[in-house]
């Protein structure tokens, strides 16, 4: 792929898109398809997907068996560079002193930021989700519903190819007929899981994940997302083709060179760029929007880590997909006479209301497992079950003491052998020794594959107490100020997971499973620290009311009316879901709006 | 542990970690610990690392010929698969300790340690160094603070060492090829369909 550099910018733009991720890809996708004329800024540098991702290489083939270090934070074949919860010279602080009250802020530095590692679990928000306040009398409602998004679900899962299967579920919705792609099989644990847990009120469904099962339909869906668009069939029909569908090996955290599954340089940037109409510019770190008299956006000052000069891109209009957080940090360091206190923040409610996937786990040996006859458990490089939450009316008006709810993912199965995968093997046979030798040998083979777990991510709302704003001291290695962040759980996340702690230990209980830890009193010792699921959405909230929101239900500014955003900042709180599919959906929406305004002559 | 013992692991310690790393063979020193880097945040993640490309390694000769013999204690040789030493466990075990980053520096102190106490109580047992230890004698050694009683005593300390070198010889062994094949792992390969656990998976936990 060939992008530019600073020296080679265009006089000025119809669109800047700050961010190469999911939010930034789709927006970057849909306006070109359009014709409109896009450049992409990328903090990180080029990153080849069908050259430098690890697929199969082994453990052994990487430093220290491929365990995460502070250059490396989730491991060394982790398709992340340049990437961490820690980066040199680009720090963030946090206001409060307790373990409970730390944020943990990950950034991707590279083409594609987040999706090259992502787990592609691609759940939809469901009705409930979008209007807590109404059915909880908590939080905020978002100014838009289900059926407003629904249309937009479709479009990016017949684009991106997910595959699951419609269970009719309540409030995790459907798909259209004929959008998802087949289901895989499931793999032992996860069948074990759905016959046992029904016990314990769990069940055990597919998962929707943007992973090729099968190819997509290059003939009918590119006329099905661009009727009337010849080019944009045409460009749209040559890559889908170009994607192989799984192979069924290979973790999908590793990225895929194969194309089999989704990250936004593969799906969004590379039909984009074919279509003439977008530049993509790598090493380029946003630091300011700049406005003009009338208070219009006018383009982004960047440093060119190149060079490490300053440089400006001028265009129409200004989107901003660089992370939520990182978009919040631009809106309050792009400060004028206008908006001393940030652009777009006349509401004061910049960087408020951040949340994120509210996050325990807990893990079990199961003996039924033991011996189990040998056979490939690789599947779609992740879960293929999971367990969404079923359980509405028990919690109708938030009866257990919590907003929502939460969904269990797997860990299970015969998966590649890591340095930890013997963890535990000293007491699996009650042995009460340190076990070597022969012995150790049959044991492995014996208890390889009987570890099963359940992560729970579940709904959060906002509160006043979680918020980000900047550091009045702390600037990073451009001599920008950094974000300083506040984060307080409410009483409503700490029920929640130790009600999801009670519920993975009787699910995995009735799975005959040996509970690898004692019941946890401390619920802070079970819970994930805030950002720490790689979540973290809101801060600049979409809204019915310019006075309480930073953004309408088009994700444009009140203040700015040709400043948008299209990462998770507009989103008015966290679904029991994963948030990439929505940010998609929320991004080609966003841009549809914006090309019928700048039609309409009103941008 | 009294207060004797405690003084013998403190100065042990000490010597492990300032001893010049020359051997025999007049071999210049090795892993001058603290200006040695790490892979960095940028590394090719396709290339296939050996032990000893990133950083350099640590053991003297006579800790690596202790280190081959401990692993193969831990993981020996049978019909269907290798020793830990065959496939390079060791110095897998060389490369860990001698990493530059923090979370391995603790086993290194401990390994380096539990080796100079191994061939201290191969002297006082047998007056050998444990690498010239028989079989037996080796295991025997290992099953003297592999045991849950040994919790306690003073040889707490050798049992921790032996514990964290099993944990590490274990999970070196088994990310391997060899190791895979062992364990029973038959992944990693492309296949055309994913057809689902076969019958005999689904009877072996009563789904079939």
């Amino acid at each position: 792929m060939s992008f530019i550099t600073s020296h080679n910018l265009k006089k000025a733009y119809d669109v800047i898109v700050v961010g190469s991720g999911a939010g930034g890809g789709q927006t970057a996708y849909a306006l070109t398809m359009e014709g409109m004329q896009v450049l992409v800024l990328e903090a990180g540098r080029a990153f080849d997907t069908a050259s430098e991702v690890a697929m199969f290489q082994l453990p052994s083939q990487a430093p220290l068996r491929g365990v995460s270090t502070p250059d490396k934070q989730y491991g060394f074949h982790d398709c992340s560079i340049n990437s961490g919860w820690e980066i040199p010279g680009e720090p963030y602080t946090n206001a409060g002193k307790e373990p409970a009250n730390q944020f943990r802020w990950w950034r991707q530095r590279m083409m594609g930021g987040r999706t090259n590692h992502w787990g592609r679990i691609a759940l939809r928000n469901g009705p409930y989700d979008f209007k807590p306040h109404t059915r909880f009398g908590a939080g905020f409602d978002w100014p838009i519903g289900y059926e407003d998004i629904a249309p937009y679900y479709d479009k990016v899962e017949m684009l991106i190819g997910v595959f699951g299967t419609n269970e009719g579920l309540e409030n995790s919705p459907d798909s259209s007929p004929g959008v998802l792609l087949a289901a895989p099989k499931l793999r032992v644990g996860e069948l074990y899981a759905q016959r046992h847990g029904a016990k314990a009120g769990a069940s055990v469904k597919s998962i929707h994940r943007a992973v090729l099962t099968q190819p997509q339909d290059a003939d009918t869906v590119p006329i099905k997302l661009h009727p009337g668009n010849a080019k944009a069939q045409r460009i749209l029909a040559e890559h889908m083709r170009m994607r192989s569908p799984c192979f069924w090996a290979t973790d999908c955290h590793r990225g895929c060179s194969i194309r089999a599954n989704y990250d936004s340089q593969t799906v969004h940037l590379l039909p984009a760029l074919a279509t003439g109409n977008l530049d993509v510019l790598p090493n380029a770190m946003a630091r300011e929007v700049t406005l003009n008299n009338e208070g219009r956006a006018t383009g982004i000052t960047f440093i060119d880590k190149t060079s490490g000069k300053e440089a400006h891109a001028t265009g129409r209009v200004v989107v901003l997909a660089a992370g939520s957080q990182e978009s919040v940090r631009l809106l309050l360091n792009s400060k004028s006479n206008l908006f001393p206190n940030g652009l777009a923040n006349s509401s004061g409610k910049v960087g408020r209301y951040i949340t994120d996937s509210v996050s325990s786990s807990l893990g079990a040996h199961i003996p039924a497992f033991e011996g189990m006859p040998i056979h490939n458990e690789d599947g779609a490089g992740g879960p293929h079950a999971y367990v969404p939450w079923t359980m509405h009316q028990q919690n109708r008006k938030g009866e257990f003491g919590f907003p929502g709810g939460y969904h269990l993912e797997f860990t299970s199965g015969r998966q590649m052998p890591s340095l930890t995968t013997l963890s535990g093997i000293d007491t699996f046979a009650g042995r009460g020794e340190i076990v070597f030798g022969h012995q150790l040998k049959e044991d492995a083979r014996r208890f390889y594959g009987c570890s099963l777990g359940f992560g729970a991510q579940g709904t959060m709302l906002p509160n006043d107490d979680t918020f980000s704003e900047l550091d009045p001291e702390t600037r990073d290695q451009w001599g920008i100020p950094v974000l300083r962040f506040h984060w307080k759980w409410s009483e409503f996340e700490l029920n929640q997971v130790r009600h999801q702690q009670q519920h993975i230990r009787e699910l995995l209980e009735a799975m005959g499973g040996r509970v690898k830890s004692a019941v946890e009193t401390d619920v802070f010792k079970s819970m994930k620290p805030g950002g720490s699921i790689i979540h973290e959405v809101g801060g600049a909230i979409m809204g019915a009311k310019a006075a309480t929101s930073v953004t309408n239900e088009w994700s444009q500014t009140w203040d700015v009316k040709n400043l948008f955003l299209a990462d998770g900042a507009p989103f008015a709180s966290t679904a029991d879901k994963n948030p990439t599919l929505t940010i998609m959906a929320l991004a080609w929406r966003m841009a549809d709006r914006l090309m019928d305004e700048m039609k309409k002559g009103n941008i | 542990m009294d207060r004797r013992v405690a003084i013998q692991w403190m100065l042990t310690a000490t010597a492990a970690l300032s001893l010049p790393r020359t051997d025999a063979s007049g071999a210049p020193e090795r892993n001058s610990l603290g200006t040695a880097k790490g892979y960095g945040s940028d590394p090719s993640m396709v290339k296939v690392y050996k032990s000893g490309d990133v950083w350099p390694l640590t053991f003297s000769e006579s800790q690596r010929r202790t280190a081959i013999v401990l692993c193969d204690v831990i993981i020996p040789p049978d019909k269907a698969s290798p020793s830990a030493s065959a496939v390079g466990v060791h110095d897998f075990i060389d490369e860990w300790i001698s990493s530059p980053y923090p979370a391995q520096a603790g086993d290194r102190v401990l390994i380096l340690e539990g080796l100079l106490w191994l061939d201290g109580e191969a002297d006082r047992r047998f007056k050998k160094p444990y690498a010239d230890l028989s079989l037996e004698e080796a295991v025997l050694v290992c099953r003297d603070i592999s045991n849950a009683s040994v919790a306690k005593s003073e040889m707490k300390k050798a049992a921790q060492f032996f514990k964290r070198y099993r944990d590490l010889t274990a999970g070196g062994y088994y990310t391997t090829p060899e190791g895979m094949k062992a364990i029973g792992y038959v992944g990693n390969t492309p296949s055309r369909t994913f057809d689902g656990p076969p019958l005999d998976a689904l009877r072996h936990v009563g789904l079939a």
